[in-house]
């Protein structure tokens, strides 16, 4: 299937900057904020004018591809049967100031994203977005064979699923780093030295690539026991 | 086109610790002396507003911006005095009202209200709130404040504090009203509801082209027409460094600005940031920064663009001598200022290609 229809859930600062790169790009975009329509509307035909502004059953329904970009202690606010059979971007990490306490978000034993993976059980989850701070996803988009363009961490379990989203995040302005273990979302969290940064494409392999020798890579080995 | 006779310009410091030349630091009580003396060197320049923050963290010295703010009321004319800005969700507003007509007493009504959900968070598990109330608890005490503001006998109950029952709040300002904005972020929903209540507009740019803010400027006219309430100019503030020369401007506050945000960007696990992130912020971003002619023609772009009401530039990021901070104060007063006006009434910036 094509990917014609970008569905975002999450009106805010990330999921307005996505919306407006997606309308760009010439796709069409649905999107949702956290309460009623009313509450978005006029924010999302001022700073988005072209996407629809409506409710995440709409949202998921009409898309052909969701973007989650809502804070990560409320994914458990959406209904997960929503998301059966659909392929999903999964741009949110653990944000201590927004998500509270991690041990009351997130199990200590697994990455933010396998437990979306988890929650989500029918659909498939592949990772990006998420480390690159939304002025930079506004402003440093470029089409693609740009000297200065930049790129983005896109990883998942599902390869094909991956494949799709690293072609999506291409239209988008984006080169990939492509990675097929969701687990690898930890790479780019809070505390990664590649979180908050805007690197070409050989910047951010060469760091993903030697990602344990970091500081951030060394503390992540050395909390996961089983690796 | 930009009302250049009514453009006003301020400072604002979050209470940075102040360096020594040695490069050691000097003690927060220093640093808050400090800030007095800049309040009254900002007044004697001319310099409309003289903004002071509140962190409570031990990279800042002030806490109790109002206790600083009303120190330089007694030392100052004509400066206005803001907090940049007052944490209302973790303040009890009727306090916030208190403290605020006090120092408009002091001041001859020169006291000003900015109201903020603040980019720092420590203040809430210090005063016994929880993160994720962030949202409800502004919504809610904005809404008390507001009541408060009109100076008359109150009616209230939320879910955060006690309730009031016609309940009479002292002193009375001799304006009748607190001059109040509400510092924005970058969330659509902030500008909504600054807005919604009729209140001016500040919005803090501290990263990435001001451009990016355009849109907001439609968002907050649609808002306010919408909510069938007025349109106050808005205004911006943003970080930035002046010295004499470029160069040694351009690495003051590389050194300055960059330990400031490396610092706060550890507990926020962000990267540190590159040099040239920093390069790009001070050309095109939202780091107003070198000789006074280049700091000048940036900040006239900026308000040219946004058709701004007012700027105001955050001083003393990092850990900055009494002589770095006292010229920069300086030269913005006595060049940067009259340079921008100058560029904006001879419409010099709307060619001017930089």
């Amino acid at each position: 299937m094509t990917i014609k229809r970008i569905g975002i859930i999450g009106a805010g600062k990330v999921g307005i900057v996505l919306a407006g790169l997606a309308l760009k790009a010439g796709y069409e975009v649905r999107i949702s904020g956290s309460g009623s329509v009313s509450k978005i509307e006029l924010t999302i035909e001022t700073l988005v004018p072209g996407a629809v502004a409506s409710e995440n059953a709409d949202v998921i329904a009409n898309s052909d591809l969701i973007i989650l970009a809502i804070p990560l202690s409320r994914y458990h606010n959406i209904d997960p049967q929503l998301l059966n059979g659909k392929l999903v971007i999964d741009a949110m990490n653990y944000w201590w100031e927004t998500d509270g306490i991690r041990e009351e978000v997130l199990t200590p034993d697994s990455t933010s994203s396998e437990q979306v993976q988890a929650y989500f059980k029918g659909s498939t989850i592949v990772k990006t977005f998420n480390h690159m701070g939304y002025h930079n996803l506004q402003e440093d988009a470029r089409p693609k064979g740009t000297k200065d363009r930049k790129a983005l961490f896109v990883t998942g379990n599902n390869s094909e699923a991956v494949t799709k989203v690293a072609q999506f995040v291409d239209t988008m302005g984006f080169d990939q780093v492509v990675h097929y273990h969701l687990a690898d979302g930890i790479m780019t969290e809070p505390g990664s030295p590649l979180f908050g940064a805007s690197l070409n494409y050989q910047d951010l392999k060469n760091i993903i690539d030697h990602f344990d020798q970091t500081e951030f890579g060394k503390k992540v080995a050395a909390s996961t026991h089983h690796e | 086109m930009v009302d250049v006779n009514n453009l006003e310009f301020g400072i604002e410091t979050f209470g940075d610790i102040v360096a020594n030349e040695d490069g050691s630091l000097k003690t927060a009580a220093e640093s808050i002396r400090q800030i007095v003396r800049e309040g009254e060197l900002a007044d004697q320049y001319g310099i409309n507003v003289i903004g002071v923050g509140e962190h409570h963290r031990p990279d800042y010295s002030v806490s109790s911006p109002e206790t600083v703010l009303a120190a330089i009321a007694a030392v100052t004319k004509n400066i206005k005095l803001a907090t940049a800005v007052t944490v209302l969700s973790s303040d009890d507003p009727v306090r916030v009202y208190e403290r605020f007509a006090t120092l408009d007493g002091l001041s001859n009504g020169r006291a000003q209200v900015m109201l903020g959900r603040g980019s720092f968070t420590e203040s809430f598990p210090l005063f016994g709130y929880d993160l994720t109330d962030y949202d409800d608890l502004f919504n809610e005490k904005l809404v008390l404040y507001d009541q408060l503001r009109k100076e008359k006998p109150v009616t209230w109950s939320g879910k955060f504090r006690p309730s009031l029952k016609a309940q009479e709040v002292y002193p009375k300002t001799e304006k009748g009203e607190l001059e109040t904005y509400i510092g924005i972020g970058g969330s659509p929903e902030s500008i909504i509801r600054a807005a919604r209540f009729g209140y001016k507009v500040i919005i803090a740019i501290i990263g990435g082209q001001a451009e990016r803010f355009k849109p907001y400027m439609d968002l907050y006219h649609k808002a306010a027409q919408k909510f069938d309430m007025p349109v106050y100019p808005v205004a911006v503030h943003s970080h930035g460094f002046i010295a004499d020369d470029k160069n040694e401007a351009v690495e003051v506050a590389f050194k300055n600005i960059k330990a400031n945000f490396d610092r706060i960007g550890l507990t926020r696990g962000w990267a540190p940031m590159s040099r040239e992130q920093f390069d790009n912020e001070t050309k095109v971003g939202s780091f107003y920064v070198g000789d006074p002619e280049t700091v000048a023609q940036r900040i006239a772009k900026t308000i040219q663009l946004l058709d701004l009401g007012r700027f105001d530039l955050v001083y003393g990021a990092g850990n900055q001598t009494v002589a770095q901070r006292e010229r920069m104060i300086e030269l913005y007063a006595t060049k940067v200022i009259p340079r921008v006006k100058e560029i904006l009434s001879t419409k010099e910036g709307e060619n001017h290609d930089h």
